[in-house]
């Protein structure tokens, strides 16, 4: 047994000497880069703390509060496999993303807003079925890319609900024919010269998911916008104009 | 890197000590079944590195859930309210304590805790984790009204309890700790997976056209849009485990979530309670003001209330609801009771 334990010390003041050693050896320096995905409206910062009041107003003119936000992120550049994230506003959770080992070098810095048909797989993805965030197959199955939950004053001045959920787009005009459209897209946010560990800034304004190019009245669009076709494909032209790139430090 | 070292140490370490002291007993761990659903659909469940499951220790949990010295004059025990063959409810509104009191809320059903992952239990939350639950109602003066001392003293003192907790934990002393411990261990094991809806999604039945136009009607955003509070086709708990105001009420006698968190925003809202189940967990909602789901349903179709909480998936609230047809009416409950898991509630595990 004594011999055993000596042999296991002695590799292991090898394995930490060798450690040393290859740091030492030219291997090229490592570093962290974190994604902090931030929120806006029209440059006001909305924390979960801002939500459950009517204190936005969209470009149609419409008052409203968020109570629910969640949306999904895939393949972000910088990491060098397959990858999604689920970011959840209100309850504070995915808004950060840490990718480790980057060595210095210009990355083209790029995410994908919702799952690619490919990546769109029905009830795949454990933690995606757990918290609920799944469409139905009469839709098509997968996932949401986002679900936008809140209220609004109506045309009769009194509070009604909506929920801004963006799927893959789906046609059932003809029940036996669904036609669908990928409304998930692609966010490129420039070149990142990663020289040291990094924390980078996504900024989503809020505003612009009713506005560019599509001015949005939730008087007309306000719930079951998931089988609403028409409806997908504005959210998806919206989109595009909702994402920038922040404070790069 | 230094992972494999650390088990290597870890287990010479245990080997000497076990020289030293063999007469400590090591329960045995216990082989949780999780259906073949949850464990292609959802995440593992939540086991406490603290509480792991045993043999022993579920056990023993299952005796002390049926034990009435849990209570301050040795008339009710955890089953009095939560019965096996009613899917661990009592199927009344309000249950009666030792003391004929009555409470303000429904017997919630005990299933597939362990996948609670907020680890919220309770309709409003209150109790964080299972263990921390089973506190709760002992002591709770319009429950079984006892004090943790003297039910500890109790097992202490009995002939059978001291060994099984000897071998369930290794200690010789009895308290709250140990025994919540124990009864949140049988709670874990109670799994409810075995209805006709999930033998249906595992290729083994097929659905009446009442049940397919029925879940059809849970899924329809347009219809019952049940599905993004009650779980799917891809998630078998058939609940998110969070909390909603699903428009029972325009003002609030009882607050809920909201007087746990103490944010107005969160008043009126209740845990979502999972549809498995429900032909043995009547009445229904926190305060089982529904005797029937005819009257679940109806309140979603025509009966919502609006108040400023109401969740936004609460659809067409100045019209009452969603409107459905009496047939979809009438298929949405075929649907429902297909997630009716005799099995479970006749497991011989989880009896007396």
């Amino acid at each position: 047994m004594r011999k055993k334990y000596c042999l296991l010390i002695l590799t292991l003041i090898l394995v930490t000497g060798c450690g040393e050693e290859l740091d030492c050896c030219g291997q090229p320096e490592q570093f962290t880069v974190t994604l902090n995905f931030t929120h806006h409206w029209n440059g006001l910062k909305i924390t979960p703390q801002d939500f459950n009041e009517l204190k936005f107003t969209n470009e149609n003119g419409e008052r409203l509060s968020i109570e629910k936000l969640r949306y999904l992120v895939s393949n972000i550049s910088l990491i060098n496999s397959k990858n999604y994230h689920l970011i959840d506003i209100r309850e504070n959770t995915g808004t950060s993303i840490t990718i480790p080992e980057l060595t210095e070098e210009s990355y083209a810095l790029s995410f994908r807003f919702g799952f690619s048909d490919e990546d769109n797989t029905d009830g795949t993805y454990q933690d995606l079925n757990t918290v609920s965030f799944n469409v139905p197959g009469m839709l098509g199955g997968g996932y949401h890319f986002m679900q936008f939950d809140g209220k609004y004053i109506d045309s009769n001045n009194e509070a009604s609900g909506f929920n801004y959920h963006m799927i893959k787009a789906v046609d059932r005009t003809d029940p036996n024919n669904l036609k669908f459209e990928d409304t998930s897209f692609e966010v490129n946010l420039g070149t990142i010269v990663i020289t040291s560990n990094t924390e980078i800034e996504i900024k989503m304004n809020l505003a612009e998911w009713f506005k560019n190019p599509h001015t949005w009245n939730l008087n007309e669009l306000n719930t079951i916008l998931m089988p609403n076709f028409e409806a997908q494909k504005m959210m998806r032209a919206n989109g595009d104009s909702v994402f920038s790139l922040g404070e790069v430090n | 890197m230094k992972k494999p070292y650390t088990y290597f140490f870890t287990f010479f370490l245990l080997t000497c000590c076990s020289s030293k002291e063999e007469e400590i007993y090591t329960p045995i761990p216990y082989n949780l079944e999780i259906p073949a659903l949850f464990a292609d659909k959802l995440i593992a469940p939540i086991i406490p590195t603290d509480n792991l499951l045993t043999e022993e220790g579920v056990a023993l949990g299952k005796k002390l859930f049926f034990d009435k010295k849990l209570s301050g004059d040795n008339t009710q025990a955890c089953s009095s309210c939560h019965n096996p063959k009613k899917a661990f409810t009592d199927q009344q509104q309000f249950s009666a304590g030792v003391q004929g009191e009555f409470g303000a809320r429904n017997a919630m059903p005990l299933f597939n805790l362990a996948w609670n992952f907020d680890e919220r239990f309770a309709w409003d939350g209150k109790e964080f984790g299972l263990e921390q639950q089973a506190l709760e109602p002992v002591s709770n003066p319009i429950e079984m009204h006892a004090n943790w001392n003297l039910v500890s003293k109790k097992l202490q003192e009995s002939i059978e309890y001291p060994e099984l907790f000897l071998r369930a934990f290794g200690a010789s002393e009895i308290d709250a700790n140990l025994i919540t411990k124990a009864i949140a261990q049988f709670e874990r094991t109670l799994i409810s997976g075995d209805s006709k809806f999930d033998k249906y999604l595992l290729g083994e039945t097929s659905l009446t056209q009442e049940e397919q136009n029925g879940f059809n009607v849970f899924m329809d955003e347009a219809k019952g849009d049940c599905f993004h509070c009650h779980g799917s086709n891809n998630n078998p708990l058939w609940t998110d485990n969070a909390f909603h105001n699903n428009g029972l009420d325009t003002t609030f006698q009882d607050l809920g979530f909201g007087s746990v968190t103490g944010d107005p925003n969160d008043n009126g809202k209740f845990k979502s309670p999972s549809i498995r189940n429900l032909a043995f967990t009547a009445p229904y909602m926190h305060d089982g003001r529904f005797a029937t789901l005819e009257e679940v349903i109806n309140h979603y179709s025509e009966g919502l209330q609006m108040s400023s909480t109401i969740d936004p998936l609460m659809k067409r609230v100045n019209e009452g609801g969603v409107q459905l047809s009496p047939k979809d009416k009438n298929d949405l409950k075929a649907f429902l009771l297909s997630l009716t898991d005799t099995e479970f509630i006749n497991n011989p595990s989880f009896q007396k």
